[in-house]
């Protein structure tokens, strides 16, 4: 952290807005000298910066729009996925009897935070020429993409859903085995039950579907007009020192999740007063 | 299935003793009112019954099997409702029944009838009130046409007018051929509903008699003090 001469942080340093012809990959730039320096932000150009913003999201900027709707295409898609495989294993793990089952639901509940690099490098590895999918030709498109979320999204879902359904369960355990239900029956029944607490499970999938970078941006190459997405955008926007697309792009992203769980929340609201 | 046969039934978790020893015999027919202080065990004979836990001593036998082979149904003191419809909350328990949806149905909406709640059918059911769910709950027991039907205090914390719905509801199931099995906390509801009184006291069976001869002349001393409105540790110090 850069401190000047008097030693104290300066929280004006390390920041600096508005395209920068000299910028570096990592965001430092580069002296006449050659030795790296970090610049020092104006308030008027944050503000411009700002502004610039707010025109390209005014202006339905079709670089933006692009950007957002493959966004939402991928990240969606991905919590379709995550939904409709983790949904049934968190709801089949919260009722199923095995031996085994701590362990399992310890694994499922460590998967939660698996770094979404090394999904990205498992990913790339699976879909690359020499790996097991290689021949479907994935590897650097939407689809891959896709996968990589799907991947990071699953195990999140079916974790929160197991908590979810077995709290449920265990209220519910006696009258279903004496009403004489099949797990399957009561899988769905406690499915039904749970359906809107389960809208915080998909939410926190989403949520970390359009939160993610590192895989995306391996699996997918981050390739302008095609595999760019909100979040890879953003990354790279940013280190060329194009804040106002990055800021743009921020804006919308933080507007998506925002207005999602304001939706949520509403539902859930609507559901309480409904359905108790 | 009947009658129904408790010999020597053990009941001690972590080695306290809840059921020391139970006895007890139940014909098929009327309603039998289990009676006695808290902690007595009367819950946990019902769950005993349902095979909802395990004892750990003692058997149990219907008839002449080891499982009954009639239906059984349970009504817990806290109703479960699925925060779903009222016909769905009935309709979902005849679900292993071979029963066609259309059947199911009709015999939901039979019950619905009979117990008050057909005008609610589309309501959800976690939005009744405390007399309408139990209602529910009878209605769902009573919709899988138990031949053994355990009532745990099913009109605990219910107004005199709801009781009165419950308690109507209770005697038509016994008209229609169930067993009843229920346990209460409410003499009056015993006196009113009882063919019978089973005595429950330190893990024991202490009475089991005809219910017009348990209210005039109680034999246990355990069972007096009850009656009198005695506390166990009272009769205790006295001791």
């Amino acid at each position: 952290m850069e401190t000047g001469n008097s030693g104290q942080f300066n929280p004006a340093i390390n920041l600096r807005f508005g395209p920068q012809p000299n910028a570096s990959p990592g965001g430092i730039l580069a002296t006449p000298g050659g030795s790296p320096t970090i610049g020092v932000a104006k308030p008027e150009s944050m503000t411009s910066t700002l502004l610039e913003a707010l025109s390209l999201l005014g202006s339905f900027d079709h670089r933006l729009l692009d950007i957002v709707l493959l966004s939402l295409q991928v990240s969606l898609s991905a919590l379709a996925i995550g939904t409709l495989v983790g949904l049934p294993i968190g709801a089949w793990l919260a009722v199923a009897e095995f031996r085994g089952r701590g362990a399992l639901i310890v694994v499922l509940n460590a998967l939660m935070g698996l770094p979404s690099v090394v999904v990205g490098v498992i990913v790339y590895l699976a879909l690359s020429r020499s790996g097991p999918f290689g021949s479907y030709g994935l590897l650097f498109s939407p689809a891959a993409m896709i996968t990589a979320q799907s991947v990071l999204v699953v195990p999140l879902i079916a974790a929160v859903t197991r908590q979810i359904v077995e709290d449920a369960w265990r209220e519910y355990a006696p009258e279903f085995s004496l009403i004489g239900l099949t797990r399957s029956q009561s899988v769905l029944l406690l499915l039904a039950d749970c359906r809107f607490s389960l809208t915080v499970a998909t939410l926190a999938g989403l949520g970390r579907a359009m939160s993610e970078v590192g895989a995306v941006m391996i699996v997918g190459g981050n390739i302008d007009g095609y595999t760019r997405v909100m979040t890879t955008a953003i990354a790279l926007e940013t280190s060329k020192g194009d804040l106002a697309l990055s800021i743009a792009l921020g804006i919308v992203l933080m507007s998506v999740i925002v207005a999602l769980n304001v939706a949520a929340h509403h539902v859930r609201c609507w559901a309480a007063r409904r359905y108790g | 299935m009947f009658p129904l046969r408790l010999a020597g039934l053990r009941f001690a978790p972590d080695g306290r003793t809840v059921l020391a020893g139970l006895d007890l015999e139940l014909s098929g027919e009327g309603i039998s009112v289990v009676l006695g202080p808290n902690g007595a065990g009367k819950t946990l004979l019902l769950r005993l019954l349902a095979g909802l836990l395990p004892a750990h001593g003692g058997s149990i036998f219907w008839g002449n099997s080891a499982r009954p082979d009639g239906r059984l149904a349970m009504v817990f003191q806290q109703p479960m409702l699925l925060r779903l419809s009222v016909l769905t909350n009935v309709e979902f328990a005849l679900r292993p029944q071979a029963l066609s949806p259309a059947e199911r149905k009709t015999r939901t909406m039979e019950v619905l009838e009979r117990v008050g709640l057909a005008h609610r059918v589309r309501d959800c059911a976690r939005l009744l009130s405390g007399g309408e769910r139990q209602r529910l709950a009878l209605a769902r027991a009573w919709a899988m046409r138990p031949r053994l039907l355990l009532l745990d205090e099913p009109t605990a914390s219910l107004d005199p007018t709801a009781t009165d719905a419950v308690e109507r509801i209770i005697r038509e199931i016994r008209t229609e051929g169930a067993k009843v099995l229920m346990t209460t906390h409410n003499l009056g509801q015993a006196t009113r509903l009882a063919d019978d009184i089973i005595f429950l006291a330190e893990g024991r069976v202490q009475e089991h008699e005809p219910a017009q001869r348990f209210f005039a002349h109680p034999q246990s001393p355990a069972a007096r003090a009850f009656m009198q409105g005695e506390l166990p540790w009272r009769i205790a110090f006295a001791h």
